[in-house]
């Protein structure tokens, strides 16, 4: 036994020397995944600001004027342009001057005093749909407000006195008071970060041994399958955990997001979560004779893992075949595990739905590797 | 007996790589197996190694069957792959220590075995093993093949690629391992180093041609064989496969290895022959076979 640890332990003092070696690894491992989660948490975000924004104003009227004033006085819209005509708004709308355009037509205000009734043309450049939606929700927010204001200005007392009671919702965004989408944003991509490099690393870390032609050497020895496949993987296990850690850290330190839930709980998921990983990047690198091909096959599931789980298209919103499918997707439960602990405070027993369900993945799919390690021999 | 091969074969797919081979080597026996390139030399190690299953056949290395006592065999063996494969990012003296405590053993503990050979590369011990030499690297991977002092040593092309000079010096290193009593089965594609072998199996397309030791290979040769040399080179050796008395006729070095279809071989004859040919400087002495000459007989 003691011998066994005692070649357990020299083989992952053997793989962090060579890891530390490799000049063009580091910068892999620490310095690429703080660089993109500083630049992708401030620029992922699903906010839409600085609308470009152009009106063209028929009317001139002080009510014409305070409309606009509104959008000039709210943040999301930047006042651009006023235009003299449809034409010319048109024109500059199709070189993407503009994003929106509010056209008020004439004898606005005249019209609103005497039908209590009016309507505005408004024109969004939908190429984004995501953001062209968003950009109505806000104009309609405008416009409404002004509705109300006006109202009371310009109406006779009695008149408000008939109207119908109004629902208001407030909505409370819980969890998320501010819907500040970097504390939304930031676990998600410290998840991505850390599946990222621990499933590249140990994808190409055992076809490398294969490139190079020691794995054919280490099989003439009596080091057990198990014994090796331990030690090769757990400075990534260690890796990944790192990174967590330094992740955690710029989270906290950079972007302030509230970190409400317990930080072991944290660490005890993502310890069975890299296993799961591990387990993955051994199963690819089995099926391969080249880093080239790992490293193919690994941005493959990648990229379906990133784009299903739900960090970037709510999964309620995909098809139901596709959710089905999303059950199998690991960054889908570490993603949902890190928002519920980080934000909503979750404790052992709200997650041991996913903590049980990414256990059972994790013995799964190690047992494949293992299993099919042992059938390429 | 070290290793007893019996009827062995292996297919990949369509391809033959062994076809019925058995033979033996002896306790303390320096064994070459001889062959060209895709002869079927590495296949036949990696199923003694235990890292291919033969189609057919049994084979034993140290008393254990390559298939069912496979662990057996994986401690108390040594393979050096015809391509170096240590870790070219660890320095020298770390790729030693990790197939020494991989075999449960310390570099100190087999000291004395692979002294010889270390001495040589522990100037540079703390180099990085991709920075070494072909023939230093030679050196290591032997080093390391040895660190557990196996029983067997399997060397597959061990010279190939490596400088004259380190070939030989290698050579008289697996001379001294064996007087250690370590049976060395060694594959190379050079003739001249056939010579070195205590005995040699030959071998061409997955078959062995002849087992013996190289001296008697050599006395096998059938025919009386002459050196033939002209002024030029390549006229002659068309000349001479236009001869009708040709039985055969291979370039070697300055010379042409000319042997006759008859029993008697007439030299006159043969160089007025050569000279209706416009030739010159014509010279026809009797030579010796060497093992590649037999070798291209064999393999005919």
């Amino acid at each position: 036994m003691g011998n066994v640890m005692k070649t357990i332990l020299y083989i992952i003092q053997k793989e962090f020397k060579q890891i530390f070696r490799n000049k063009g690894m580091l910068p892999i491992i620490f310095v690429m995944p703080i660089l993109q989660l500083v630049i992708l948490s401030n620029a992922a975000t699903f906010e839409v600001k600085n609308i470009k924004f152009g009106f063209i104003d028929k009317d001139h009227t002080s009510t014409s004027r305070a409309l606009v004033e509104k959008f000039n006085a709210s943040t999301y819209f930047d006042v651009l342009t006023d235009f003299s005509s449809e034409a010319l708004a048109s024109a500059s709308m199709l070189k993407g001057e503009v994003d929106v355009l509010l056209n008020i037509p004439q004898y606005f205000e005249r019209d609103f005093q005497k039908d209590k009734y009016n309507t505005l043309g408004v024109t969004i450049n939908a190429i984004d749909g995501a953001a062209a939606g968003l950009e109505n929700v806000y104009i309609t927010q405008i416009v409404q407000r002004f509705n109300q204001n006006l109202k009371v200005d310009l109406m006779q007392i009695t008149d408000q006195q008939v109207q119908a009671i109004n629902i208001e919702t407030i909505p409370l965004f819980w969890y998320n008071e501010t819907l500040n989408y970097k504390t939304f944003m930031v676990p998600g991509i410290l998840v991505l970060l850390v599946t990222m490099i621990t499933l590249f690393l140990s994808g190409m870390n055992i076809v490398r041994e294969k490139e190079i032609g020691t794995l054919e050497q280490i099989n003439v020895t009596p080091i057990k399958k198990s014994q090796f496949i331990i030690g090769k993987l757990f400075p990534f296990w260690v890796i990944g955990m790192g990174l967590l850690t330094v992740g955690l850290i710029l989270a906290k330190v950079i972007f302030n997001v509230p970190m409400i839930g317990s930080l072991p709980l944290m660490y005890l998921y993502t310890s069975v979560y890299i296993l799961v990983v591990l387990g993955i990047g051994l199963f690819i690198s089995n099926f391969v004779d080249t880093q080239q091909q790992a490293m193919f096959i690994s941005w493959f599931f990648m990229v379906i893992f990133i784009l299903m789980s739900g960090l970037f298209t709510p999964i309620e919103s995909m098809p139901k075949w596709a959710q089905t499918i999303t059950e199998f997707n690991p960054i889908k439960y570490f993603v949902e595990v890190m928002r519920m602990v980080m934000l909503k405070g979750s404790r052992f027993n709200d997650i041991l739905p996913q903590l049980s369900k990414t256990a059972l993945y994790a013995f799964v799919m190690n047992g494949l590797a293992v299993w099919s390690y042992k059938k390429t021999d | 007996m070290s290793i007893c091969v019996a009827n062995i074969s292996k297919s990949y797919k369509n391809v033959k790589a062994l076809q019925d081979i058995s033979f033996n080597v002896k306790v303390g026996e320096l064994f070459g197996i001889i062959g060209p390139d895709g002869a079927g030399k590495t296949t036949l190690f990696r199923i003694l190694t235990t890292l291919l299953f033969a189609d057919n056949g049994r084979a034993t290395v140290s008393g254990w069957d390559v298939v069912s006592d496979y662990k057996n065999i994986r401690k108390s063996v040594g393979y050096m792959p015809g391509r170096f494969s240590l870790y070219q990012d660890l320095t020298v003296e770390e790729n030693l220590q990790f197939f020494a405590t991989i075999f449960g053993t310390t570099i100190e503990e087999n000291y004395d075995l692979i002294k010889d050979i270390y001495v040589q590369i522990e100037p540079f011990k703390d180099r990085r093993a991709g920075k070494l030499s072909g023939g230093m690297k030679q050196k290591l991977a032997l080093c390391c093949a040895l660190i557990h002092k196996p029983k067997v040593l399997f060397l597959d092309e061990p010279t190939t690629g490596v400088d004259p000079v380190s070939r030989k010096e290698f050579w008289e290193m697996l001379k001294r391992l064996q007087q250690k009593n370590i049976t060395i089965l060694v594959s190379t594609p050079y003739m001249d180093e056939a010579a070195l072998c205590d005995r040699i199996a030959l071998i061409q397309d997955g078959k062995i041609l002849e087992i013996d030791t190289p001296e008697a290979i050599v006395k096998h040769y059938p025919k009386p064989i002459y050196n033939v040399s002209a002024n030029n080179m390549y006229k002659l050796i068309n000349s001479l496969n236009a001869y009708q008395y040709i039985h055969s006729v291979y370039p070697f070095g300055e010379f042409v290895h000319y042997t006759d279809k008859r029993a008697e071989f007439n030299a006159v004859e043969l160089k007025l022959y050569l000279e209706s040919k416009n030739l010159s400087n014509i010279r026809i002495e009797k030579t010796v076979a060497t093992i590649e000459d037999t070798f291209m007989e064999l393999a005919k």
